[in-house]
């Protein structure tokens, strides 16, 4: 090295490196497109990466080394994490690793179903209401209403009306969010309204059902999926709420707020039980949230710098 | 400014009648039979049909509902399926504790939250920006009562430094009262935190580029006194929004929270209800909760006109 840049060596000071090439001057080629979506996207990349191993997880649990996760085994339990159960037992002896990965199938068809449905009703609300006003002024206060109880009580209070089920589980968070998506879309749409394409569009004669349809639903699609993410990520928190004080998914489904339910008694003690799902739902949402940021920003760079 | 508060509080009046309305709806059309329920289970059908005829379950919904609408102006909501106790006793023995949480864990976030957010605003770009809001990612995604038995497992169990469960009466003493609620009012104050400090960072930034800002820079202000006393004013109205809303996170923690750390409260009051599907009290908690939500934002609306005199409506 020396031999070739003695003056390198000598006087350190004096060397002026090379100039940064910004991102764009790269040649097209060097980036690749994975790197370069991952460069560009860091946060999509992670909560995307991440949550597509998750879901994997959920799928594949039976593969996954996994022991039937409601087998029940008295005299194995609360079991300590050991090579025969890895996260060790619960207080019935049923294997952690097992429940837990199984746990995961819960929380993503919720989250999933949730966002799903509550994003398709509030968009379906907000896209009538931000345009007959009579509807709007018997629905809105109706969501006002809503929207005044806070949504983990409505949900509490429909489950507490009905029996413990997944689908119960699903439509209770699903109708807890929708004012809040439905208020969204609203405003979206009122916004475009006012835009000169939606303007062009009455004047060249387009019915307006035409126009919902055509213009202004592909507009609301982008902010509504990053919606979407971050009612993923609070559906899921509100299962495992749920579940955890006894209101949701039935026990005998293992679900995360479920197995921590059933640690709840013995956390002082035996602190491993509570532990591994809470870890699981953590960064479950946490992949999710990083998704939803991501998707944000892409979608809206000028919210980037903000948020 | 009168005229301002007194249509605000008029503001509030229908959105709590539809909120009675829908809660009502929750008992009214509850599946099973409600008169059945509450007759217990060794009733005879006559025994039903006495209870269903003495409550007026046989009226038609709205008559039901005036009277029901009624009782709750009295300030009765009803007695409690199990206990037989009037509901609004039931709440007024359990609310200290749920109050006493909430308002300790509103003045942490606020005292810690807004000084986080306005850090991160002036060294926005910076890794001092990137850990706070890095923080605040984690605030939304790690559920409180994770936090909670965390926090717990931490502090009370391996340091020892504060008990681990229960409640003491303010009337005990203020640091014993102090030391059972700060471990709840940290868990519970978690996502409260990341919530405010993001908005108070969006708030701030968009303040700290107007002309006044580098007015008061250029006459030599101090640093605090252009955050805090300049800018903090105006980038206020978002941030005392944002606290109102999350108000729904802090009584929806409030319920998980308080059943992490055996808090005897309105908390456990609802999740025990949930349990035994004692409706009335779940109808009471909620319709409590739900108000208390309706007055918080109002307050915070009118608020407003004291921060931003240019605010009328």
């Amino acid at each position: 090295m020396n031999a070739l840049f003695p003056v390198a060596a000598e006087a350190p000071d004096l060397i002026i490196s090379a100039p940064v090439m910004p991102d764009i001057l790269l040649p097209r080629k060097a980036r690749g497109r994975v790197i370069g979506f991952v460069v560009r996207h860091p946060a999509i990349a992670m909560g995307g990466g991440l949550l597509f191993v998750l879901v994997l997880m959920a799928i594949l649990a039976p593969y996954l080394g996994t022991l039937d996760p409601t087998a029940v085994a008295p005299a194995q339990r609360t079991r300590v994490p050991s090579a025969l159960n890895w996260f060790g037992t619960d207080p019935l002896g049923r294997d952690l690793y097992s429940r837990v990965l199984y746990g995961a199938r819960v929380s993503l068809t919720v989250g999933f179903c949730v966002a799903i449905s509550a994003s398709v009703i509030g968009l379906a609300i907000g896209l009538v209401t931000g345009f007959v006003p009579w509807i709007d002024n018997i629905l809105m206060r109706v969501m006002d209403g809503m929207m005044s109880i806070p949504p983990i009580l409505v949900a509490i209070a429909l489950m507490a009306l009905t029996r413990g089920s997944v689908t119960n589980v699903i439509i209770a968070i699903t109708l807890a969010e929708i004012p809040r998506v439905s208020r969204l879309v609203r405003s979206i749409v009122l916004t475009l309204r006012e835009q000169p394409f939606v303007d062009g569009a009455v004047v060249a004669g387009t019915r307006t059902p035409m126009i919902v349809l055509r213009h202004i639903l592909p507009n609301t699609l982008a902010p509504m999926t990053v919606q979407a993410t971050y009612i993923f990520a609070s559906a899921m928190i509100v299962e495992a709420i749920l579940s955890f004080i006894g209101a949701g998914t039935p026990s005998h489904i293992p679900s995360w707020g479920n197995i921590m339910s059933d640690g709840r008694a013995l956390w002082q003690v035996k602190p491993h039980i509570v532990f591994f799902p809470a870890v699981f739902l953590s960064i479950t949402v946490l992949a999710v949230n990083l998704l939803g940021d991501g998707l944000r920003d892409a979608v809206d760079p000028r919210m980037a710098k903000r948020m | 400014m009168l005229v301002y508060i007194l249509r605000r509080l008029m503001a509030t009046i229908p959105v709590m009648a539809v909120v009675s309305l829908l809660v009502f709806c929750l008992l009214f059309f509850a599946p099973g039979d409600p008169a059945a329920l509450i007759a217990g289970d060794q009733a005879t059908p006559d025994d039903i049909e006495r209870v269903r005829l003495r409550l007026g379950l046989d009226r038609p919904f709205f008559t039901q509902f005036s009277s029901w609408l009624a009782r709750l102006a009295q300030g009765d909501l009803g007695s409690s399926l199990f206990t037989n106790l009037p509901v609004a006793e039931m709440i007024a023995q359990r609310i200290e504790p749920t109050l006493s949480l909430m308002a300790l864990t509103l003045t942490l976030a606020v005292v810690i939250a807004v000084p986080l957010g306005v850090a991160a605003a002036w060294c926005t770009g910076t890794w001092i920006d990137r850990v706070i809001m890095a923080v605040a990612v984690f605030g939304f995604s790690v559920p409180g009562f994770v936090v909670g038995y965390a926090l717990a497992y931490v502090f009370a169990l391996e340091l020892n430094w504060l008990p681990v469960q229960g409640y003491t009466p303010l009337s005990k003493g203020v640091w014993p009262w102090l030391r059972n609620m700060i471990l709840p009012a940290v868990s519970l104050g978690f996502v409260y935190v990341a919530l405010i400090a993001r908005i108070t960072r969006a708030s701030m930034l968009e303040v700290l580029q107007q002309d006044y800002v580098r007015t008061a820079k250029a006459k030599g202000l101090g640093l605090v006194g252009i955050l805090f006393i300049h800018a903090l004013k105006n980038a206020a109205v978002p941030v005392v929004t944002v606290i109102g809303i999350g108000f729904a996170l802090l009584i929806g923690g409030a319920v998980v929270t308080e059943s992490v750390f055996a808090v005897p409260g309105l908390g456990r009051l609802t999740v025990d209800a949930i349990l035994r599907r004692d409706l009335p009290v779940i109808q009471g908690v909620v319709l409590m909760f739900s108000f208390t939500y309706v007055l918080v934002n109002m307050t915070i609306d009118i608020l407003y006109t004291f921060i931003d005199p240019r605010i009328r409506y």
